[in-house]
């Protein structure tokens, strides 16, 4: 892909406004992503981010402004929701036309489940579950993948290799991403941009520029996640900057 | 705070991208709503009433809604009405109540144990397909000519419909709720009574108003035999009179019985399940 095209806008928002009852849950949201930009989108809970999310993907409706996202866009939500009558194979290409059956399988081979293309959804474990979902939302090849906190649902260990996987598979395949979360390190592990959203606005929208891969005991990872911390209202006597040898007894 | 992104309002659209459109239900008004529900009905009372007017409908095949009211006036004037219904909502009420008792211990046994799943199931199902009718020259040798013949016949109707609901229902409770029950020590029968049914009640009354249907046939059946009072024997008489009017009323009558019998379980499923959020799945 040539840099020009970089540049190309895969997402625009513009006075965003969305109105829960009285409350402007996004009140003159502006976005901008790039196709093939990989955004964060920090939020406490409540903050609207995944009814943002919801807008991009026409789950939701907005109350005002403008929103433009690709025609080809998927989203991989918190849980699996995968449906249980279905085989592995079969929820990867659903609602597809027939005869992708070997663009599913390579999707399932991507994420590391083309064995388990014939078993049925409720004999998988959770991070084997979000992975069929993920092998879902990009065998339809998007130009926007929407991730809802794809990673909360799953265990500690589960969530570092589902990081990586989805690191790697976007690399490859250069959808632009919206992540939606609000791990922190997370955000900044994956992205190449991060933003956070508080009081229906992005108060925060910058470049990560640590370089990768990205280590969290990197002094440029921890001063990013204090000041992404300090922009979520958490002080920083409860999230003392973690040491990398203090990393290295915790992962033991 | 973001004034820098402010300018690039005005640029025009990046080529390919698209507005999304979701697909979201519409608030309706409580008003409309109601409107559109009794749209079918009064539809058909028109439609019933135009073929009157027009002769199309003649007296002998149906009377016209008119002398239909005319005939109810008259019912409930001289009491045959309100006897004949007290009779067959007594009837129907005890047969029902006996049944539905019935299949849910029934469905329940058969639902949590796998003892009486195996003892009772395979014999229930087989008498849960012999028509019920086929029943009612059996019940008038045992019982007699009596009322006892009757609300058994209704009874017996009634149960199958709920053991089926009952059964199925009490099988689809989570398992891992129960194990997560059983590890803070609660009894089985506790078990049934706080997590089980509460999470069948959707089939229960799912059951419940299939029970409720079928009590009404089963009344029916019941009260065309030799029966001395209640809306089947009105029928009968108007039928040797040819009163096709005294007749709709009674059909009417029928109808309403359902038509209340399913605003009674609306209103038993939203009494009974607070828990659920009140627009259920979005269609």
């Amino acid at each position: 892909m040539t840099e020009n095209a970089h540049q190309q806008a895969a997402v625009r928002v513009r006075g965003l406004r969305r109105v829960f009852g009285t409350r402007a849950v996004l009140d003159g949201l502006e976005l901008d992503i790039a196709r093939g930009e990989f955004v964060a989108l920090l939020g406490a809970s409540g903050s609207g981010k995944t009814t943002l999310l919801r807008i991009l993907g026409a789950l939701d409706g907005a109350d005002g402004g403008e929103v433009l996202v690709p025609e080809a866009r998927t989203i991989v939500f918190q849980e699996p929701r995968l449906v249980p009558s279905k085989r592995v194979l079969a929820n990867v290409t659903v609602a597809l036309p027939r005869g992708r059956r070997e663009d599913g399988l390579r999707a399932l081979a991507e994420v590391g489940l083309e064995r388990h293309a014939d078993t049925w959804p409720a004999t998988l474990s959770g991070g084997e579950a979000q992975r069929v979902a993920l092998a879902r939302a990009l065998v339809r090849e998007p130009e926007l993948l929407l991730l809802d906190e794809p990673f909360a649902a799953l265990d500690a260990l589960t969530r570092l290799k589902m990081q990586d996987l989805v690191d790697e598979l976007c690399r490859r395949h250069r959808p632009a991403v919206l992540l939606v979360t609000h791990d922190v390190e997370e955000a900044v592990r994956l992205a190449d941009r991060v933003a956070v959203l508080r009081d229906g606005k992005l108060v925060t929208d910058e470049k990560v520029t640590v370089a990768r891969p990205r280590d969290p005991g990197d002094a440029a990872f921890a001063a990013l996640r204090r000041r992404l911390l300090d922009d979520l209202g958490v002080p920083a006597a409860s999230h003392p900057v973690r040491t990398p040898e203090l990393d290295r007894v915790g992962v033991i | 705070m973001s004034d820098t992104r402010v300018k690039a309002t005005d640029s025009p659209p990046p080529p390919g991208l698209v507005t999304p459109r979701p697909q979201l239900r519409k608030p309706r008004s409580r008003p409309y709503a109601l409107t559109v529900r009794a749209l079918g009905p009064f539809a058909l009372l028109g439609l019933w009433w135009a073929a009157s007017a027009t002769g199309l409908l003649t007296p002998d095949v149906l009377a016209s809604p008119a002398e239909v009211l005319r005939a109810v006036g008259e019912l409930w004037g001289n009491g045959q009405l309100p006897d004949a219904l007290t009779t067959s909502l007594t009837r129907s009420g005890l047969g029902l109540l006996i049944g539905l008792a019935a299949g849910l211990t029934l469905g329940i046994t058969t639902g949590f144990t796998r003892l009486g799943d195996e003892l009772l199931d395979s014999s229930l199902q087989t008498l849960r397909t012999i028509p019920f009718l086929s029943l009612v020259p059996l019940f008038m040798v045992w019982f007699g000519i009596n009322e006892t013949a009757k609300i058994l016949l209704i009874a017996v109707a009634t149960t199958f419909p709920m053991y089926v609901s009952a059964s199925s229902g009490v099988r689809n409770t989570d398992p891992k709720l129960v194990e997560a029950m059983r590890s803070f020590g609660m009894s089985r029968l506790a078990i049934v009574r706080e997590v089980v049914l509460p999470g069948a009640l959707p089939s229960l009354l799912a059951g419940l108003r299939l029970s409720m249907t079928l009590s009404v046939i089963a009344l029916i059946a019941a009260e065309d035999i030799n029966a001395t009072a209640g809306i089947g024997y009105l029928m009968s008489q108007a039928q040797s009179y040819a009163r096709t009017d005294i007749l709709a009323v009674c059909i009417l009558v029928y109808g309403l019985l359902g038509l209340t019998a399913d605003i009674l379980v609306r209103l038993l499923e939203r009494v009974l399940m607070p828990w659920r959020t009140p627009q259920g799945a979005r269609r």
